[in-house]
């Protein structure tokens, strides 16, 4: 198919698409949202916008980043590496630049999925691209902020990463807005893990109480290939769907996902990760953990064996902390084939008085040892969580919990 | 002045009576054991010293170092210095052992390394676990002596410290205790207290107790040499506490 047919065949799906609701999560209204704007001028960060960004692990001091890309509203901003073999630039400029990225551009992701993607593909949104060459390796993790600024109006992100063989890619995503106002984010993200490459891609997410955030991931890994996913969202967010989704069709090919959630009222947050076992000895391992002060939280997820050897464990706790909390946890496993190996455990509940008290005899005050709890509930052991983001999760909850609790 | 002064303390758990006037004294440096059947009361005694909400005490009175804590909430007793090795703790989820350990130094204002304290529990290599998650029944009982250790408190409330344990940790939880209640310090310059719980005894074996009592259906019904004690028990069993009682 020639470049023109494939850009027409996108524009026709899309184009049948762009009602279609999805599978999950409450639909929305894109008539309510204005068309995307061309920026007439590139817009300027503010000191204020700096601080929000931090917020998100977006770090305005560049010497410990292996790259930085920033996407204001549809507008690629910054993008620049700072390491040989790693490339950052935009989805434009690297489709512009590598004709071979058609090879990639919505495979992994179908521009018909929902309307969210057809949207996107409609508007053929821009966003970032991070590739790292064969047997490259990220000495400092990549950084891309999505900032949000236009109230009532879209913004469309279509990142693609790509992890040649061999290579490791460590990448963070802060998505922020600086208005308290309507808006809503649709992102796509399509990850191609080569042969024994490794991603661990964390995202952390501070909207406002009145954004709709989207997010659309897809992720192909190949023979022993390694995805990691941290997805953060720790503060309101009126409605939030998103449902990344793992194919490990390579051998012995492995995807984890760790999820934390925090939820106050008037947020809905419908999060869940998904993994198709395809390859021989491919394993999986899903962990999410979600609090609410009073928000709804429908944690998903889902494992399938389809290959011999198969191996995956999917584990979600829930705690609900005020009346009107709303935690749904939907645990699900197809095994397909004898051999493969899948387990799951999930539990709701309430911080135990007995562990509060427990703290209280070795001298720690009620609320010191509840947030000591808390606190320990949302911090899951994250593999590869590079040392200073730990810390910023650990600044990010205890100011969560005072804000929330 | 005592440490200790229990005062015809009657307890209840969700309105049925546990303890039925239980009197108790402890003074500074000394050491006591409660013996007594599964039921007894030996549990709700301790964690109502301790202060668990759980237990409501109903009449009577509990003194500290000369002051009432009847009503004090447990984390205010455990400052005071009364700290208490669990007989079967929770775990506690994504709080490492190191975290808790570190925080009760720091609040005691103390300067210990928790690092070396671990290794002489034995545990240096579980400080980054989650407090007390998958540990065996000798790991868990050293977690607790550990936590003490770092609490340094004046009264040492141990349940069942020898319960679960294999003989080879027996005798490190003995050398444990023995270090919390100052057994190796001349007799004179002891400060420390304590009171054991012990269904079995085993724990004799390994620290000396100044004297023992029998707990029976939460009242204490005997108190004397606590070997002569566990001997008459281990021959005669409780029963035999019984018949003795009504002779």
């Amino acid at each position: 198919m020639s470049q023109e047919l494939k850009t027409k065949d996108i524009y026709q799906r899309a184009l049948l698409a762009i009602h279609k609701p999805a599978a999950y999560g409450d639909d929305v209204d894109l008539e309510n949202f204005q068309a995307p704007l061309e920026a007439e001028h590139p817009p300027e960060i503010t000191a204020e916008d700096q601080q929000r960004m931090l917020e998100v692990g977006i770090t305005r001091e560049t010497s410990q980043r292996s790259g930085t890309f920033i996407q204001v509203d549809n507008r690629p901003l910054i993008s620049l590496t700072r390491q040989e073999g790693i490339e950052v630039m935009s989805t434009s400029q690297a489709l512009a630049a590598y004709p071979w990225l058609e090879e990639y551009y919505w495979k992994a992701t179908a521009v018909d999925s929902d309307k969210f993607t057809a949207h996107a593909g409609l508007n053929n949104a821009d966003g970032y691209f991070i590739r790292a060459l064969p047997h490259q390796k990220t000495v400092f993790p990549i950084q891309a902020c999505l900032y949000l600024v236009r109230e009532k109006s879209i913004q469309d992100v279509h990142n693609i990463i790509i992890a040649e063989e061999g290579s490791e890619l460590n990448i963070i995503t802060g998505c922020t807005t600086s208005h308290q106002k309507p808006g809503l984010h649709i992102g796509v993200s399509e990850f191609f893990i080569k042969k024994g490459a490794r991603v661990t891609f964390t995202m952390i997410h501070h909207w406002a109480e009145e954004t709709i955030v989207r997010p659309r991931t897809n992720v192909i890994i190949e023979d022993d290939g390694v995805y990691i996913n941290n997805y953060i969202n720790l503060v309101a967010t009126r409605s939030l769907q998103t449902y990344p989704t793992a194919d490990c069709r390579g051998k012995r090919a492995t995807a984890r996902f760790n999820s934390i959630l925090v939820a106050p009222a008037g947020s809905k947050m419908d999060v869940g990760s998904r993994v198709f076992l395809n390859g021989q000895g491919s394993n999986a391992e899903v962990i999410s953990r979600a609090l609410t002060t009073g928000g709804e939280v429908i944690a998903r997820g889902y494992i399938g064996g389809h290959a011999e050897d198969a191996r995956g464990h999917l584990e979600c706790r829930g705690l609900i902390l005020n009346d009107g909390g709303i935690i749904y946890a939907i645990p699900e496993l197809k095994g397909t084939l004898a051999g493969v190996d899948l387990s799951h455990e999930a539990a709701i509940g309430k911080i135990a008085e007995e562990e509060v008290e427990y703290l209280m005899a070795r001298g720690l005050g009620r609320d010191e040892a509840t947030s000591a709890i808390i606190h320990g509930f949302l911090k899951v052991d994250i593999e590869g969580l590079p040392e200073n983001l730990n810390k910023q999760i650990d600044r990010v909850v205890k100011t969560s919990q005072k804000e929330h609790l | 002045m005592n440490l200790l002064e229990i005062k015809g303390l009657r307890v209840s758990i969700e309105g049925r009576e546990i303890l039925h006037g239980v009197d108790l004294e402890i003074g500074y440096g000394e050491t006591k054991v409660i013996f007594g059947p599964n039921g007894s009361g030996k549990t709700t005694l301790l964690s109502t010293i301790a202060g668990f909400s759980h237990y409501r005490v109903t009449e009577g009175e509990i003194i500290f170092k000369g002051q009432d804590i009847t009503s004090l909430p447990m984390d205010e007793r455990a400052r005071l210095g009364i700290g208490l090795a669990f007989q079967r703790p929770p775990v506690v989820r994504g709080v490492k052992t190191r975290e808790l350990v570190g925080t009760i130094i720091q609040k005691r204002g103390g300067t210990e390394d928790v690092g070396s304290l671990a290794q002489k529990a034995n545990l240096g290599n579980f400080l980054d676990r989650d407090i007390n998650l998958g540990f065996s029944g000798g790991e868990v009982k050293r977690s607790e002596l550990l936590q003490l250790l770092a609490q340094r408190p004046d009264l040492v409330l141990l349940d069942e410290p020898e319960s679960g344990v294999d003989l080879e940790n027996v005798a490190l939880i003995g050398s444990l205790i023995n270090e919390l209640l100052e057994k190796t310090h001349p007799i004179k310059n002891r400060t420390k207290s304590g009171l054991i719980i012990s269904h079995t005894g085993y724990i004799l074996d390994y620290v000396n107790a100044d004297s023992g009592y029998v707990m029976y259906d939460g009242k204490i019904i005997c108190q004397g040499n606590p070997i002569e004690i566990l001997k008459s028990i281990k021959t005669m069993g409780y029963q035999g506490c019984l018949k003795c009682l009504k002779n």
